[in-house]
């Protein structure tokens, strides 16, 4: 470990410092072939069924945000990380730290939202957890959930399948729910035109996988350190180079004028709602509409493909056919001074 | 776009041609620097012009001996720290404030506003603004300084160490090996001081002073202008950017910047001491200033072992030729402020160029 040996926020960040803390701290501690694998959900086999079993925190100021909250977030984002791995997502538990102080009145309203985030993906929370400690030992509220589903029979994702070739694909724009946070934190005059893209993409996943069950390759839900992030793990696990067209990955403009402001690489935020998919290149114009056919893929865009390369990167062609690298995301984003 | 890039390419051809050698252009501006890099457009340019990172980066020109000192502040338990995000992570002689967030001290701001917020939310503590950043943060500093003596608010210090552009730039022209041949000036912080403030570097110098936008085309533009202003060596103020820029800036802002601060010699990262290049709080603010009511000092001090911050700061050296780059010093373990703050020559290169994966 670097700086220091304490735990920074940065290596919550989602980036290098998060993948050290991972391979040198928490993987060392627990070894084994599922864990190590670091995918989005376990699988396991139980008798003749293969289930998925995955497991997040959600720690998010402020706890209601244009777009969602902590209880929507903490019900799909959990749902997400099954859909990705193939699963149709059964049942989740969800455990809450509260701390001391709470407004019943703010609990309800997280709560209620969580449920009826469950209700429209058509799952229960089926068990669940409460701990109340003193004030100041945690921020209101936080909330773990777990998932279990059941792995689709047609679904063949992994790294493994990923070859030279393939086409990927984003569900919709990027950015948007890193920046509302920050700017509704800090208050920026953007904050109410930007809405964070909290949701499930259980249903896209679904119909992809339904409709072209071993053409998807690999989808992952872009979460913290972005589609950066996403990106060079892909590359990274498969020692193949990944090319990006600028011109072609959706954002929302409200979106990229706030992170400009702040001097952020929008390929670096957070998503809530959104799925990379890998798909191979023959299938990619129909898995493109599929995406557009489902209520959270719109904005769904074919970004680039996977290329052979004796150096495995993912470069991004920039609007002015300049090259430049993306990178897994150094630290904690900071924004700059003018 | 290809034929406004095409004519950029026209016109870096031909400066070259009449300065017979590859052109050095200096974009003193941290965003422009991050902009280039992100729009690909180092990949894009022939290999004849050279884009040199300039001391645009208001973290990286802040001299060791105040972020020691702003460490020092941060080790008191009667002071809370308000400070841009970018400044946290910055190495000083014994650690950075990013690692001591743990003591709950250290409050990251987006605005001077936020100080003048929290030192009104923590009556019984000292809130120390870390004033840096060129003339955009100033007018900022200097409207909160005017409001907490308006509303007498005793409990807010600033500790000053704003930095005016021009001398930088004059400075970097007097050092005898610069290798600056034009600069492409910083698109904000002209917004203040207006297009006219850079004639007095045209009229020495004889250098083309561009003023830019940020968009990925305005800096082709400008560079554009630049070359074509060497080729015909007719150096003049230009800018690309009339829509946000004025020849005579902001006249309000001009204003309270003047009325709120003195500018006097100061030290810079690797420029050493410049005239008339810091603004200090004047003595009407006496009981605002940090350095006059908390005791705090500070003293030029030399950069950190082997960090060549300074040379990249003053466009003799790109960050790679540093013998720590990618080696001791990274994003995630910076040696110096250039690899810190994301508008830092150093992390740009790293972060954008470095064709070496992560686990090598």
């Amino acid at each position: 470990m670097t700086a220091g040996d304490k735990i920074l926020l940065a290596h919550g960040g989602g980036g290098r410092l998060t993948d050290e803390l991972i391979h040198s701290v928490i993987l060392p501690a627990f070894e084994n072939q599922t864990l190590n694998k670091l995918t989005d959900s376990a699988e396991i086999r139980l008798g003749k069924d293969n289930i998925c079993f995955t497991t997040d925190s959600y720690v998010v100021k402020p706890l209601f945000f244009n777009g969602g909250d902590i209880g929507k977030l903490a019900v799909c984002g959990t749902i997400n990380d099954l859909a990705v791995a193939g699963a149709k997502p059964v049942a989740l538990s969800l455990s809450l730290i509260i701390e001391e102080g709470l407004e019943i009145s703010i609990l309800k309203k997280i709560l209620a939202s969580a449920a009826q985030a469950a209700k429209e993906e058509n799952i229960s929370i089926v068990c669940g957890d409460t701990k109340v400690v003193e004030a100041g030992s945690a921020d209101k509220i936080f909330i773990n959930t777990s998932g279990v589903g059941l792995k689709l029979s047609k679904a063949e994702v992994g790294f493994e399948k990923i070859a030279a070739g393939d086409k990927i694909i984003v569900s919709g724009t990027i950015g948007d729910h890193g920046m509302t946070i920050m700017s509704q934190r800090e208050g920026m005059k953007f904050e109410s035109e930007m809405k964070s893209d909290c949701g499930s993409v259980a249903q896209i996943c679904a119909k992809e996988i339904e409709v072209l069950d071993s053409d998807i390759k690999f989808m992952r839900d872009p979460t913290r350190g972005g589609l950066a992030a996403t990106l060079s793990e892909i590359s990274d696990q498969t020692d193949l180079g990944i090319e990006i067209q600028e011109t072609q990955i959706p954002v929302n403009p409200t979106t990229q004028a706030a992170a400009d402001m702040l001097g952020f690489d929008i390929l670096n935020i957070a998503n809530e709602g959104k799925v990379v998919i890998v798909v191979s290149g023959q299938k990619a114009d129909e898995c493109l509409e599929i995406c557009k056919s489902c209520q959270n893929g719109k904005d769904a865009a074919i970004i680039g493909q996977i290329v052979k390369s004796s150096e495995p990167l993912v470069e991004l062609i920039t609007m002015i056919k300049g090259r430049r690298i993306v990178q897994m995301p150094y630290g904690r984003e900071l924004p700059r001074i003018c | 776009m290809l034929e406004r890039i095409n004519r950029a390419y026209i016109q870096i051809a031909r400066a070259q041609k009449s300065l017979g050698r590859k052109i050095n252009i200096m974009e003193v501006c941290g965003t422009h620097t991050v902009n280039v890099f992100r729009a690909g457009l180092r990949d894009a340019f022939p290999e004849g012009m050279r884009l040199l990172s300039g001391p645009g980066c208001p973290v990286c020109i802040t001299d060791q001996g105040y972020i020691d000192a702003v460490l020092s502040l941060a080790d008191r338990d009667d002071c809370i720290i308000a400070t841009y995000g970018d400044m946290i992570r910055v190495p000083g002689r014994n650690g950075s404030l990013e690692q001591r967030t743990n003591r709950g001290n250290i409050k990251i701001v987006l605005s001077a506003e936020d100080a003048l917020k929290l030192a009104k939310q923590n009556p019984d503590k000292k809130i120390v603004f870390v004033a840096i950043g060129f003339e955009t943060t100033a007018p900022a500093t200097a409207v909160i300084a005017n409001e907490a003596i308006e509303q007498g608010i005793k409990n807010l210090f600033i500790f000053s160490n704003h930095k005016l552009v021009i001398p930088a730039m004059k400075a970097l022209l007097s050092e005898k090996n610069h290798k600056i041949d034009a600069f492409m000036c910083p698109g904000h912080v002209s917004v203040i001081i207006g297009s006219d403030a850079y004639k007095p570097i045209v009229e020495q110098f004889k250098r083309p002073c561009v003023v830019a936008g940020f968009e990925p085309m305005q800096i082709v533009e400008a560079i554009s202008e630049i070359c074509r202003q060497l080729a015909d060596n007719t150096p003049a103020v230009d800018s690309v950017y009339p829509a946000a820029v004025t020849a005579a800036g902001n006249k309000t802002a001009q204003k309270i910047i003047e009325e709120t601060f003195d500018a006097v010699d100061g030290c810079w990262r690797g420029l050493g001491n410049i005239d008339k290049s810091t603004l200090k709080l004047k003595g009407k603010f006496s009981e605002l200033d940090a350095e006059k009511q908390l005791g705090v000092k500070f003293i030029h001090e030399e950069d950190l072992t082997g960090c060549q911050c300074g040379q990249v700061l003053c466009g003799l050296m790109d960050p790679p030729d540093c013998g720590l780059f990618a080696k001791s010093c990274t994003p995630d373990t910076p040696v110096g402020p250039c690899m810190v703050s994301s508008e830092g020559a150093c992390a740009a290169w790293f972060k954008y160029t470095r064709r070496k994966r992560r686990n090598q």
